[in-house]
């Protein structure tokens, strides 16, 4: 299992709650949505939920999430609350971002 | 500096001296970097900029901290009268606390800062803000990785920024060798303003420069500037040009042989009055009655007592005859007392602009001004004078500044550094002679009137201060027991020659007596010889006669026939 050790609660309902806040379609983005899904895909299938929300339609939500840059990766479940930025091309560091060591 | 309204449109920023110094303040839909060492007031300079915006010009602000909460913030700021909330509940102003912790930031690829944008977009969209604080931007720097990427993306929002329109403040560290630690300067070069904390003597001074205005002239000196209660206030040292309107009209110094010295009318309003002396030669007293006039004729004056408080100086000049609580209690009259080493030098500058301008008074009186002296600020000294005096004149204000002197020399060091500055000076000094110190006083010099040379006894008295003739004779200057001494042994001297002049006139009756007694008895013996002489002149005419009747007698006897011509023909 991949989920947390140390976060024995979690274990109960261990599905990732993810958001990614984007700003419209632009290329960082739309890369940045397919790297995740694909990474979701391949390490947490059956047990991610991921939320896009795009800050041109709903500028109001950078502020609960302290977003500044894009696109941001928000790990809202399981806590900690954990941000990883950028268009997710580094799949390494994605999966240490999201506490998910990669399959030795 | 009217004329630079056309260059640029301007943002005033409604603090206190800074508005002059950048000419009407910050460009205007241009941001401008005000950068500084740790706690020399950045932040509050940029949150004054955004209250002041809201409350005296109308225009709406964002305010987007980066190191501080927006609960921290509303604290701090209430302290200087700010109430952050509503303004924040009036939609005046948008606080936004953006937070940024590194460990709960992993990055995988190229990014972007189109979140800050858009928050920051929507902040100022939501109240239709005008004016924008970054504090501290370079936060970001610390927070997010890839330094490379930020400082593409900073200024995107420096141009980001200009685009909206709206004046912004970006605050920024000071770094080692250049303003900011991240060289912000390169990407906000339109106004670029440094703030300065230092400590000299142990006494510590804020400094305000305007490095750089773009499309502006702008005061380039350091100008000393302080944070209090009121906030934020600047004083610009130069900016004062000499072009103070004057007034001819005289007010009394309290002191009426004062006035007669004067050219008989006192000071001219608006001058500035240096009362000079050595320790204890009443230049509080002289101070007190110029107050004491002014308040008795309604005017407002104000008291910056440096040495002693406010009840000591109402207690000492009730010893003189001198009321001043009645004129504090008629709000006539403030003492603001405080010890010359509890602030630097422009601190207390600023506090005296504060005061006066809250006051409004006719007259101020500083006691004494050389308290300020520590260790060799001669020249800091004379340019917070300077400046003191210029804002003084400048509304019409009558000074009076009082400097003591160490004895010996008169005028001291410290007089002759402020000399220029002052357009009447008088000057009380000890005279010491005959066992005792006297006062004494006299004008030194008095611009623009016909003032006594005369020195001048100064006495005081409990019903205040008296000047006096003193005596002026062969044997010098005297005061005190000694001229009384004097004018005694001048009437006793008098009174002798008074005396032998009598007798000398008596003398000479004397001698005119004696002379008549002798003309008199020269006179009886004269007549007693004329007497004999006379009768010895009749007795021999008798004997002639009587010779010659013996002689006719004769020739009739003979028969002479000539009796007539006896005596010619006897003679032929």
């Amino acid at each position: 299992m991949n989920t947390n050790p140390s976060e024995p609660a979690q274990a109960a309902s261990d599905t990732f709650l993810l958001r990614l806040y984007v700003a419209g379609q632009t290329p960082k983005s739309m890369a940045a949505f397919v790297n995740l899904k694909k990474i979701c895909e391949e390490h947490l299938a059956g047990r991610y939920q991921i939320q896009v929300i795009d800050l041109l339609e709903n500028p109001r939500l950078a502020d609960g999430d302290q977003i500044l840059a894009i696109p941001t990766l928000v790990r809202q479940l399981p806590e900690p609350v954990r941000k990883i930025i950028g268009d997710l091309s580094n799949t390494e560091r994605v999966l240490i971002g999201l506490d998910l060591r990669p399959k030795k | 500096m009217a004329e630079l309204e056309t260059q640029l449109p301007k943002s005033p920023t409604g603090i206190q001296g800074l508005d002059e110094i950048t000419g009407g303040g910050l460009p205007q839909g241009r941001p401008t970097l005000v950068c500084g060492g740790a706690g020399c007031g950045k932040t509050l300079l940029a949150m004054e900029f955004l209250v002041r915006g809201v409350t005296q010009f109308n225009e709406p602000g964002v305010f987007m901290a980066f190191e501080e909460t927006a609960k921290d913030l509303t604290q701090n700021v209430a302290s200087l009268g700010f109430d952050l909330e509503d303004l924040i509940a009036r939609k005046k102003m948008v606080l936004d606390f953006v937070y940024i912790e590194r460990s709960e930031i992993e990055e995988s690829g190229e990014y972007d800062l189109e979140g800050l944008f858009i928050r920051l977009g929507h902040a100022i969209d939501s109240i239709g803000a005008k004016r924008v604080v970054l504090d501290t931007i370079e936060s970001l720097f610390a927070g997010l990785p890839n330094p490379l990427i930020l400082r593409a993306e900073l200024r995107r929002l420096f141009r980001w920024l200009r685009g909206k329109g709206v004046t912004a403040i970006i605050t920024g560290e000071r770094g080692d060798a250049t303003l900011t630690r991240q060289g912000l300067e390169e990407y906000v070069s339109d106004c670029v303003i440094t703030l300065d904390h230092r400590v000299n003597d142990q006494v510590s001074s804020r400094r305000l420069r305007v490095v750089k205005y773009r499309g502006s002239t702008h005061g380039t000196n350091e100008y000393p500037f302080l944070i209090d209660e009121g906030g934020f206030s600047v004083l610009p040292i130069t900016s004062l040009g000499l072009q103070h309107a004057v007034s001819l009209e005289h007010i009394p110094t309290g002191v009426p042989r004062l006035d007669a010295m004067l050219g008989g009318v006192g000071y001219y309003r608006g001058s500035s009055v240096l009362v000079s002396g050595t320790a204890g030669t009443g230049k509080s007293s002289l101070a007190a009655h110029f107050v004491d006039a002014a308040c008795r004729r309604g005017e407002r004056a104000i008291y910056f007592a440096f040495e002693e408080s406010p009840d000591q100086i109402t207690r000492n000049m009730r010893s003189i005859g001198i009321d001043l609580m009645s004129w504090v209690e008629q709000g006539l009259l403030r003492f603001e007392a405080s010890r010359p080493t509890v602030s630097g030098l422009e601190m207390h500058l600023a506090r005296m602009h504060k005061a006066v301008n809250a006051f409004k008074p006719e007259v101020v009186i500083v006691d004494p001004l050389n308290s300020f002296h520590v260790g060799s600020n001669e020249i800091a000294v004379k340019a917070i004078l300077m400046l003191l005096v210029d804002f003084l004149k400048t509304n019409q204000i009558t000074g009076l500044f009082t400097n003591l002197t160490s004895g010996g020399n008169e005028s001291d060091q410290s007089d002759v550094v402020i000399a220029s500055l002052i357009d009447t000076w008088l000057l009380v000094r000890d005279i010491e002679l005959g066992g005792e110190r006297n006062r004494g006083m006299y004008v030194l010099k008095s611009r623009g009137m016909a003032h006594s040379n005369q020195i001048r006894e100064f006495l005081l008295t409990d019903h205040g201060a008296e000047l006096r003739d003193v005596y002026v004779g062969p044997s010098g200057v005297m005061t005190g027991s000694a001229r009384l001494v004097q004018e005694a042994q001048e009437q006793a001297r008098k009174l002798t020659r008074q005396q032998e002049i009598e007798q000398r006139q008596l003398e000479l009756e004397c001698k005119r007596s004696a002379l008549e007694a002798q003309i008199a008895t020269m006179r009886a013996v004269f007549e007693v010889q004329e007497a004999e002489s006379l009768r010895i002149v009749r007795q021999e005419q008798a004997q002639e006669a009587q010779l010659a009747q013996e002689r006719v007698d004769m020739g009739i006897s003979r028969k002479a026939d000539a009796t007539e011509k006896t005596p010619e023909g006897e003679s032929k």
